[in-house]
């Protein structure tokens, strides 16, 4: 089967690659660009494991074609600390221990970061309906959630 | 596989035509499940994300909404104006799956896909909303509720694409709403689902249309529940009629997510307390 180039910029990098059309953009991250922040839990849209932005919109990458990245802007977990500044989002998930094993924790901070983005002042129901997509079978999202809450309130304070 | 991205919906159809397996791509948040689990093993993908429009929601010249195919969930709870006239019809789409899932799920999508628990479709029936169908002959329109054709079929004829959903203006006085029963709060598939689309003047529901999903093999559109609302003020006697004529309408099936008694029961539960919102969404009360 012939394989469709795709160019992209991922995490502010342009990036190229040659994708089999049937492959998910999760597929193409993980194994042509070498970026396996972005988990695979369920791969049916159901866990957000794999939670991306593709041009600013927070999306399942295993439900999207990796064709269709192409000319797209995509955002994975790899870009969220500048160098090796963490971003609060982080800092407060180690400050809170809202993760176990951590296998959703990439997919929960990609997330997180894309409501506070367009909500920096969420209440705790806003922050539990936005991140219902995304499953954790550790913490019982308490811890998680807290996290949240306190770097929205740092990211206002700073 | 082969992957298409036409910029043109007699081109799409032109492509589907000539295919073998094929599947169009809106969202893609059905098909890319049913392809992993092996369940649709297209040769010919068929992106319609390229053609211009599919993106826009745009108020027709007589006062309706034109909505894109490949509009997602998302866009349609941003949309104001929208939202203003038909509440019903965004928040069903609203109550497909997660964050992640309204970036993508479309209501070309949830109606294509054939469901009979598709959260979008009976808000869109009682909307008397209608798609716009492109093939190899041009152009026709029909009615949402003739589109389903049983789980997972559709009535479109092979190589025809929606091409677009039209929502008919709303007019003063208009109303509706959707609720569907879930055993949690988010993230579920409607056990029931009932919306209700209403006018109400001069103290009377002047006209009504209700549909119900997940209690039969499509959506139903149920114009003798619609009737016990027609001409009365949406009054106790009213609702009562309404629901029993929607519980006698249900003819579901009983699986893992709800019995077939529970369900006939909740159908009238829905359809009372969603012609209720709906009742005040018409007359401007608070909802």
């Amino acid at each position: 089967m012939s394989k469709v180039h795709v160019s992209a910029t991922v995490n502010g990098d342009p990036v190229e690659f040659l994708a089999d059309p049937r492959e998910s953009l999760l597929d193409c991250l993980r194994d042509h660009l070498g970026l396996t922040g972005t988990k695979e839990g369920c791969g049916t849209g159901d866990c957000g494991a794999c939670s991306v932005l593709v041009d600013g919109t927070l999306l399942c990458a295993c439900l999207v074609l990796g064709v269709e990245a192409e000319g797209k802007t995509i955002g994975t977990i790899e870009g969220l600390a500048q160098g090796h500044e963490l971003h609060p989002l982080q800092r407060a998930f180690i400050d809170h221990a809202a993760l176990q094993c951590g296998f959703c924790t990439p997919g929960i901070l990609v997330a997180s970061k894309a409501l506070l983005d367009q909500n920096p002042d969420p209440t705790e129901e806003q922050v539990r309906f936005w991140l219902a997509g995304n499953l954790c079978r550790c913490t019982g999202y308490d811890k998680i959630v807290r996290a949240v809450m306190d770097a929205a309130a740092e990211i206002r304070g700073a | 596989m082969r992957y298409h991205k036409p910029d043109s919906f007699v081109e799409a159809s032109r492509i589907a035509s000539a295919a073998g397996r094929y599947r169009f791509l809106a969202g893609g948040t059905d098909v890319l499940v049913q392809m992993r689990a092996g369940i649709s093993t297209p040769e010919d993908m068929i992106d319609l994300k390229g053609i211009p429009g599919v993106g826009d929601i745009a108020r027709t010249p007589e006062g309706g909404w034109r909505i894109g195919v490949a509009v997602p969930g998302a866009v349609l709870g941003r949309h104001a104006s929208l939202k203003a006239d038909w509440p019903g019809v965004v928040e069903g789409m609203n109550l497909v799956g997660s964050t992640q899932v309204q970036g993508r799920a479309t209501l070309a999508g949830n109606l294509c896909n054939g469901s009979p628990a598709a959260d979008s479709v009976p808000g869109l029936i009682a909307a008397c909303a209608r798609v716009e169908v492109t093939g190899s002959t041009g152009t026709r329109e029909i009615l949402v509720e003739d589109v389903p054709a049983g789980p997972g079929r559709t009535t479109l004829a092979p190589g025809e694409v929606v091409s677009a959903i039209l929502l008919p203006p709303r007019g003063a006085g208009g109303g509706d709403a959707y609720l569907r029963f879930i055993p949690r709060t988010e993230m579920d598939i409607a056990v029931v689902g009932c919306a209700v689309s209403l006018r109400f003047a001069d103290g009377v529901i002047t006209e009504a249309r209700v549909a119900l999903g997940a209690v039969a093999p499509t959506v139903l559109l149920v114009p003798e529940a619609a009737a016990a609302l027609i001409g009365t003020q949406g009054d106790g006697v009213a609702l009562a009629a309404l629901s029993a004529a929607a519980m006698g309408a249900a003819r579901p099936i009983s699986d893992r997510r709800g019995t077939a008694e529970f369900r006939k029961e909740i159908a009238g539960v829905l359809a009372r307390r969603a012609a209720t919102i709906a009742l005040a969404r018409a007359r401007g009360e608070p909802a």
